[in-house]
């Protein structure tokens, strides 16, 4: 494998950069968590790629956990969205700014 | 160009152009399809890095069943339409791209400083795994991370649970007084 | 001096207090079912404690006289470092008699109460509580050490107040037993300083190796320091001077209470602390005599309180403390045997004047003005016969217990060559004759001043057969003693040492001035009082204001309220209208007020929009990893 590792790293950066943004700029509650799913994403990414740079498979069994818990997260997360929609028929994380003073 | 070069410059510009199309798309399906791709992209990332275990499950569990849950609420909840995309938030968005650029120049100077970009991953790891990554990432995964595993377990059945709980229709206790009242709809009001 | 006395262990002294404690406990928790039963428990638990007592002493008397001391370790109580105190238990010549006392007297006392509380609904809590009280009076004459003493010391101020407050409902009473109990306090917290320097000093609180080695370890000043705080004690249980003021008050307790506890034994145990303590005090020298003074201050103040009352408890009350003063007369001399011999013989006439006193309240349905009462002697006649006899040996007639009591303390002063104390002494008598003589004279001669003497009752045999065994001994109590170095005297020699015997009047001389005295007194009485040739009431206005200011104690509870009280009082106000408002909770208010501002500032960096956190997040997250880059 000759491309160097360097490279994935920094794949990984403008992805999660990217996922950022979207968590930034978006309104939309599954917009955000989409987002969200590609910032893990792009971390699973640098675990692997330094757990063939420093040739240890627990990089890859921690990105292994990170996927299940994301799953997870993602069961529980998306319910929420459900209930939220339900009871205020939208998504928009604006409107629901009660937590405040 | 090794091969494996080749297979990285025709898939990282993909994952970042699915990355971009996520983002700008104004239909939330095509939002997802988009995300659909750019996970096909990591998973490929996955096999250059030698890690098809991985790969397999990025298609099976991100790409199939998370985005296929992501699809589902998104058409129950019927909110496939088009978003507004007017933002009230002062500077939020040219903040958010400035940062992200900023967040970029950073990783980049700590990787070359802390990985250097010429630095190649070194040879070998495939004596890692004699028996293949799947059974070298199992015995890892049974062996030194057994009770995280299992406490995994555990996580997965209560995001479960609470998934049902949380999605579940109200159901309220009804009171005797409420039962009262149906009985006696017509209660007498003193004058 | 104090011989070092051999000791033997004896097992069963623990028996004699805890038979009271397992009572109390018994009637505290099923006095309610018990109904009328709970007396008789009670009773019965002192009198068993009175037998064990008996035996214990018969065998302790049976012993060489070297050898009367017994001791029991019963656990150890505190143990940190090099310092042990022990639940110790001694049984000595000193404490035996004080048992005796406490568990005689406590026992026919006992038996009058369950007729006198039998239609209390709070029987069961009233005899809980005077067991509880006889045992910590037990533990505090048994205890080997200063530290069960105090517990002792304590748990009777505790039970005094209980019961000064036990009909806590009528107005005035639970007043009575605070200031019991406040009063009281002053000394005790005193003499616990005391207690804290001689550990200081000794490093125990054992009496013998203290006793024994407070000649060698003591200097002059150090001793006459410890005594007096001991002293202090003493004085606030004893009701001496200046803290004389809860003891009359203390009468809103019931009858019985009254005659046990502030007349018998509790307001005695000061006199056994400064008699058990008699090796600090006489290393001191000056300690003692302070509690002479004060002895005889308090014999005369109190004798002339006693003589403007109109309550008859009240008299009765001035009169033991009258009565305690003389005692520590007796302790200032040294002439310790006979101030234990003025403390049986006056828990005898004293506790058997309160039960009469009681009698008569019982009979007048609840009277106690002297003014209401007269010609009892007709109605009530087992009541007056040893009521008089009570009277009659506290004023000095012989042969009567009082008598050899009080002769044996003014041949004392006299033969000592204090002749001022004799002097004092022998008016303070001559005072105790004229206001026991009027108390009698008003209650129990002439007409019946009131419709309720007219229809005065004797009470019945479970009241006065208490009486009637007391009346017989004080009686005969007199036997025990005969001069200063009697029996009772040799008997407690092992413990308080002998009394160098001065010259001076010869006894039978002392003896006739003694009973002249006293006649001479009661004549006068009879004279203003029952002849009917003087008009007592105004005899009296001849004498105001001083009738008045003596009635009510030369106002030093007035003088206390001003001088001490109400400063106290104004202080607190002070610090609680000042200084709690304004200081403290300006300091809490200020500090909430300031949290205040600086949240309703920044409450509104709280928008409610969860973007706006996770950019901050990000701008975080940004700022540490620049941060980070930088450095590395």
């Amino acid at each position: 494998m000759r491309t160097p590792i360097a490279y994935f790293l920094l794949l990984a950066g403008l992805l999660f950069a990217m996922g950022t943004v979207g968590v930034l700029i978006n309104r939309n509650a599954l917009r955000i968590f989409m987002s969200v799913e590609l910032q893990l994403n792009a971390v699973n990414l640098t675990l692997v790629a330094f757990a063939r740079m420093h040739g240890d498979l627990t990089g890859q069994v921690l990105a292994f956990f990170s996927m299940v818990v994301a799953a997870a997260e993602v069961v529980v997360g998306l319910a929420i969205i459900v209930t939220i929609y339900r009871s205020r028929r939208s998504v928009d994380v604006d409107d629901v700014r009660e937590m405040r003073w | 160009m090794p091969l494996d070069n080749v297979v990285f410059w025709v898939f990282a510009p993909i994952a970042i152009a699915s990355a971009v199309g996520m983002l700008v798309m104004r239909n939330v399906v095509h939002a997802a399809l988009f995300l659909i791709v750019n996970f096909g992209c990591i998973a490929v990332m996955y096999l250059l890095l030698d890690a098809p275990f991985l790969f397999a499950v990025q298609i099976v569990v991100y790409a199939g069943a998370i985005m296929v849950l992501f699809l589902f609420v998104i058409m129950l909840l019927g909110v496939d339409r088009d978003d507004v995309r007017t933002e009230r938030l002062f500077l939020q968005r040219p903040l958010a791209i400035v940062l992200a650029v900023g967040f970029v120049a950073e990783i980049s100077v700590a990787v070359r400083a802390g990985v250097g970009f010429a630095t190649l991953a070194p040879a070998g790891f495939e004596q890692l795994q004699p028996a293949g990554n799947a059974q070298a990432v199992a015995e890892v995964l049974f062996r030194d991370y057994f009770f995280p595993f299992e406490v995994t377990s555990i996580l997965l059945i209560v995001a479960a649970i609470a998934a049902m709980v949380l999605a579940q229709r109200n159901v309220r206790a009804v009171t005797q007084a409420e039962l009262d009242t149906v009985a006696d709809p017509d209660p007498v009001v003193a004058p | 001096m104090v011989e070092t006395l051999r000791s033997h262990d004896v097992a069963a002294l623990w028996v004699i207090p805890a038979l009271p404690l397992a009572a109390a406990f018994v009637n505290l928790f099923l006095g309610k079912r018990l109904g009328r039963w709970s007396g008789v428990i009670a009773t019965l638990a002192v009198i068993g404690s009175f037998a064990v007592s008996v035996s214990l002493v018969g065998d302790l008397l049976s012993r060489p006289a070297d050898e009367r001391l017994a001791l029991q370790h019963l656990f150890d109580w505190i143990s940190v470092g090099g310092f042990r105190v022990g639940a110790d238990l001694r049984l000595d010549a000193l404490s035996a008699t004080m048992i005796l006392v406490v568990t005689g007297i406590g026992s026919l006392i006992h038996l009058y109460s369950i007729n006198y509380m039998a239609h209390d609904e709070r029987r069961g809590r009233y005899f809980s509580y005077l067991n509880l009280f006889v045992f910590f009076m037990l533990m505090l004459v048994l205890g080997a050490n200063y530290l069960v003493l105090y517990l002792g010391w304590e748990g009777v101020g505790l039970c005094s107040f209980l019961l000064i407050g036990f009909w806590f409902d009528k107005p005035g009473n639970a007043e009575a037993a605070k200031k019991a109990f406040i009063t009281t306090r002053i000394g005790d917290t005193l003499m616990l300083i005391g207690l804290a320097l001689l550990v200081f000093t000794f490093g125990t609180l054992d009496f013998e190796p203290i006793f024994g080695s407070a000649a060698s370890v003591l200097t002059k000043d150090s001793a006459t320091v410890i005594a007096l705080l001991l002293f202090a004690g003493a004085i606030g249980k004893s009701a001496q001077l200046p803290l004389q003021v809860w003891l009359p008050d203390a009468m809103a307790g019931p009858t019985p209470v009254s005659a046990l506890i502030h007349a018998a034994t509790m307001v005695t145990a000061g006199v056994y602390l400064v008699i058990r303590s008699h090796v600090l005090f006489e290393v001191s020298g000056v300690a003692l005599t302070v509690v002479l003074v004060i002895g005889v201050a308090t014999a005369l103040f109190a004798a002339t309180c006693a003589i403007a009352q109109y309550d008859i408890k009240r008299v009765l009350a001035y009169s033991t403390i009258s009565q305690l003063g003389y005692m520590f007369i007796a302790v200032g001399m040294r002439a310790y045997a006979v101030a234990m011999f003025f403390l049986v013989a006056h828990a005898f006439y004293k506790a058997l004047m309160f039960l009469g006193a009681g009698s008569v309240i019982h009979g007048m349905d609840g009277e106690q003005d002297m003014r209401s009462m007269g010609g009892l002697r007709r109605a009530m006649p087992i009541t007056f016969v040893t009521f008089m006899i009570g009277a009659l040996a506290q004023a000095g007639i012989p042969p009567l217990a009082g008598f050899f009591a009080k002769d044996a303390l003014l041949e004392v002063a006299q033969h000592s060559g204090r002749g001022v104390v004799y002097v004092l002494a022998t008016i303070a008598a001559f005072l105790t004759a004229f206001y026991l003589g009027r108390m009698l004279i008003m209650t129990f001669f002439g007409t019946p001043r009131s419709e309720a003497a007219e229809h005065a009752h004797e009470s019945s045999p479970e009241m006065w057969v208490p009486l009637a065994i007391l009346a017989g001994g004080v009686a005969i109590g007199g036997v025990l003693e005969l001069s200063p170095d009697g029996r009772l005297a040799g008997y407690l020699e092992p413990v308080v040492g002998v009394l160098d015997d001065g010259s001076g009047l010869a006894f039978l001389a002392l003896a006739g001035i003694a009973v002249a005295v006293a006649v001479v007194s009661l004549a006068v009485t009879w004279w203003i009082y029952g002849s009917g040739k003087v008009d007592p009431v105004a005899f009296r206005a001849r004498l105001e204001p001083m009738a008045t200011a003596a009635q009510h104690g030369w106002y030093v509870d007035r003088a206390y309220d001003v001088v001490f009280i109400q400063p106290a009082k104004a202080l607190a106000r002070m610090t609680g209208d000042v200084v709690d408002a304004k200081v403290i909770d300006g300091a809490v208010n200020g500090v909430a007020g300031l949290v205040k501002r600086v949240a309703s500032g920044g409450r509104l960096v709280q928008t409610g929009f969860v973007r706006t956190y996770a950019l901050v997040l990000f701008v975080g997250a940004v700022l540490v990893l620049g941060y980070v880059g930088v450095r590395v």
